[in-house]
């Protein structure tokens, strides 16, 4: 075992040991230190994803030394190096754009709590990202919804104290039926290891014994995974959740916690159960129907808001159903296709949150559209983000959004007639109605200012680091359209190692 | 036709009043009420299910090492764990409760959010 095998490991060690420091630091050396900390990460993940591309196939690395059915494991191909870079990336850009909010709207001597809670959640995430236990998975699913849980509540405002309850109470439904559906696992399979569930699986598929309790579990862990993640009917507490915390949290819940969801369930897909029998349940026709149906309806409450943030979290309901189609084709191109959505869409969410927050601010802190007319030339970076991130969304060339719609719509010429329509028709009546929105906001953004309105003249400079953010999350844009063919060849790559 | 699964049935049916009170009831307090039987059912499903008649606890006794004496410790490692995760969580549901009590004077959860629809405007 070479010494950069262990990265994984340090990946989800040094987060949950600097959380732990973290919580006896000042304010302004726990801000320090988590960005050290933050740093150290994206470094450790690209060093590991230039390792990984030298290496054929995918490693276990034993925790403890005990072996195979008893130990913990944890288990990296490419897929999940070029994941852990790119939520990494995210994490430290979305801490760098909303640092002066943080400063703003939060109680000054709890701000050092808000990075233990940022840390925490980076752990979770590289844990889900990387761990190769069932159970493990459980935990930190868990740790990363009592993280998110924080990191809502962090802005003590009476919305926002509502908008974390109604998170914890849906993701508890969530872990629940999650939790349920290991436990069932566990009496059919007997193991707790990714790898020696799907061979007891396989062998339960070839006697044919127990098909009923084999679907009710990956009915649980579907729906389960889909209530955390934000699945269209699922998704009531989203709005709140994302439209109220301050902007770094929103960026890191939809970019990241969401995403972090999804990865664990297409790791269940892959590698505990197998696709072919996940295809014989029929599970992915109802996940498939739930995601066409919330593209349309999530960009239909979208247009419906007059709040610029309360439309990009309904936004993120839509995004989320065009995963959730590609995973429900149930084809390795359907699944590519949403694995490399997840990062562009990622990518481009983070971005439009923060750069909404620029443009409040520069709007004398109101968030509804007639306020935001002209705040595009009142804070220039801001608008130019926020274009850029709108046209991603939309699907224009040479950013991300595009490759992501081009990837669904070929991976949707491999299935039936009858989906295939379905799917192309759904596509293009949801990029219509992402146009009619985003649009509509940059229109609004470069508009003259109501008359007789005026903004007050921010005191200083946003920051540097607000828009330094802001350039690096329009430079990773651009660089995932115009490179995506690499990304997606490490992804396919990835994905047949994967399993 | 005679049933043996009494654990089992008993832990889903505790499920079941779990999950719907978390889920339907206005009561905060009552919601934390649903999510620990929730939890607690499945602990018990677990724990019924780990347990083998005639075999004892997985502690060596008087030298036996069989494995066909012990049941097995890991339904029982897993009910440990998933307790210090739900008792983790109860704490923050609590925490939050008290919040929004002292901010709104009630446990009504539909009234808390009219009252914060009332504050906005």
């Amino acid at each position: 075992m070479e010494l950069w095998q262990s990265i994984p490991f340090a990946c989800i060690l040094l987060p949950l040991g600097s959380a732990a420091i973290t919580s006896v630091l000042s304010k302004r050396w726990a801000r320090y230190w988590t960005m050290f900390v933050l740093c150290c990460l994206v470094t450790l993940s690209a060093v590991f994803v230039v390792n990984m591309q030298g290496f054929s196939g995918s490693y276990t690395y034993m925790m403890g030394h005990y072996s195979a059915p008893w130990g913990n494991e944890i288990r990296a191909g490419l897929l999940e190096a070029v994941t852990a870079l790119f939520f990494s990336v995210i994490m430290l850009l979305s801490l760098m754009g909303g640092m002066k909010k943080i400063d703003e709207h939060l109680l000054s001597d709890k701000q050092s709590l808000y990075y233990v809670m940022l840390l925490l959640l980076s752990a979770a995430l590289m844990a889900q990202v990387y761990t190769n236990d069932l159970f493990t998975a459980y935990v930190f699913l868990e740790i990363m919804t009592l993280a998110a849980c924080s990191l809502i509540a962090a802005r003590n405002r009476g919305r926002t104290l509502v908008a974390a309850t109604r998170y914890m109470i849906m993701n508890l439904l969530g872990s629940g039926m999650f939790l349920l559906g290991i436990t069932l696992l566990y009496d059919l399979s007997g193991h707790l290891l990714m790898s020696n569930i799907k061979e007891a699986i396989a062998h339960i598929v070839t006697t044919g014994q127990y098909k009923m309790p084999l679907t009710v579990v990956i009915a649980l862990m579907s729906i389960g995974l889909g209530i955390k993640s934000a699945l269209f009917p699922f998704h009531t507490w989203v709005p709140d959740a994302y439209g109220y915390s301050t902007p770094t949290s929103s960026a890191v819940l939809s970019s990241l916690v969401s995403k972090g969801y999804i990865f664990m369930l297409i790791k269940i897909f892959h590698r505990v159960i197998g696709l072919d029998v996940i295809r014989s349940t029929g599970i992915l026709d109802v996940l498939f129907v739930f995601a066409l149906v919330g593209m349309i309806m999530g960009s239909v409450s979208a247009i419906r808001q007059n709040d610029v943030r309360r439309m990009i979290a309904f936004s993120s309901v839509a995004q989320i159903g065009y995963i959730f189609m590609g995973m429900g084709m149930g084809t390795q191109a359907g699944m590519a296709a949403a694995i490399f959505h997840i990062f562009a869409h990622g990518i481009s969410k983070a971005m439009l949150f923060l750069s909404a927050g620029g443009l409040a601010d520069a709007s004398g802190n109101h968030k509804q559209f007639r306020h935001l007319r002209g705040s595009g030339f009142r804070s220039p970076i801001a608008g130019v983000a926020f274009t850029i991130g709108a046209l991603s969304m939309v699907g224009f060339p040479f950013l991300s959004g595009f490759t992501s719609k081009l990837n669904f719509a070929t991976a949707a010429m491999e299935m039936s007639d009858l989906s295939m329509l379905l799917v192309l028709l759904v596509l293009i009546v949801s990029t219509f109605l992402n146009t009619v929105y985003f649009l509509k906001t940059v229109i609004t953004l470069y508009r003259k200012p109501l008359p007789g309105v005026h903004y007050p003249k921010e005191k200083g400079q946003r920051g540097f680091c607000f828009h330094a953010a802001l350039v690096l999350f329009s430079v990773a844009n651009i660089s995932l359209g115009l490179f995506s063919q690499s990304v997606m060849d490490a992804i396919s790559h990835g994905l047949a190692h994967f399993g | 036709m005679s049933f043996h699964n009494y654990e089992e049935m008993a832990a889903m049916i505790l499920f079941g009043i779990g999950f719907t009170t978390l889920l339907l009831q206005k009561n905060l307090i009552k919601k934390i009420i649903g999510f620990s039987m929730m939890d607690a059912a499945i602990y018990l499903f677990l724990a019924a299910k780990g347990y083998i008649e005639g075999r004892r606890a997985p502690i060596v006794e008087n030298g036996i090492t069989q494995m066909e004496a012990y049941i097995n410790p890991i339904p029982a490692g897993l009910v440990l764990t998933g307790i210090v995760v739900s008792v983790s969580v109860t704490a923050v549901m609590l925490a939050l409760t008290v919040r929004l009590y002292r901010r709104y004077h009630t446990l009504d959860f539909d009234r808390i959010c009219a009252l914060v629809r009332k504050e906005e405007q």
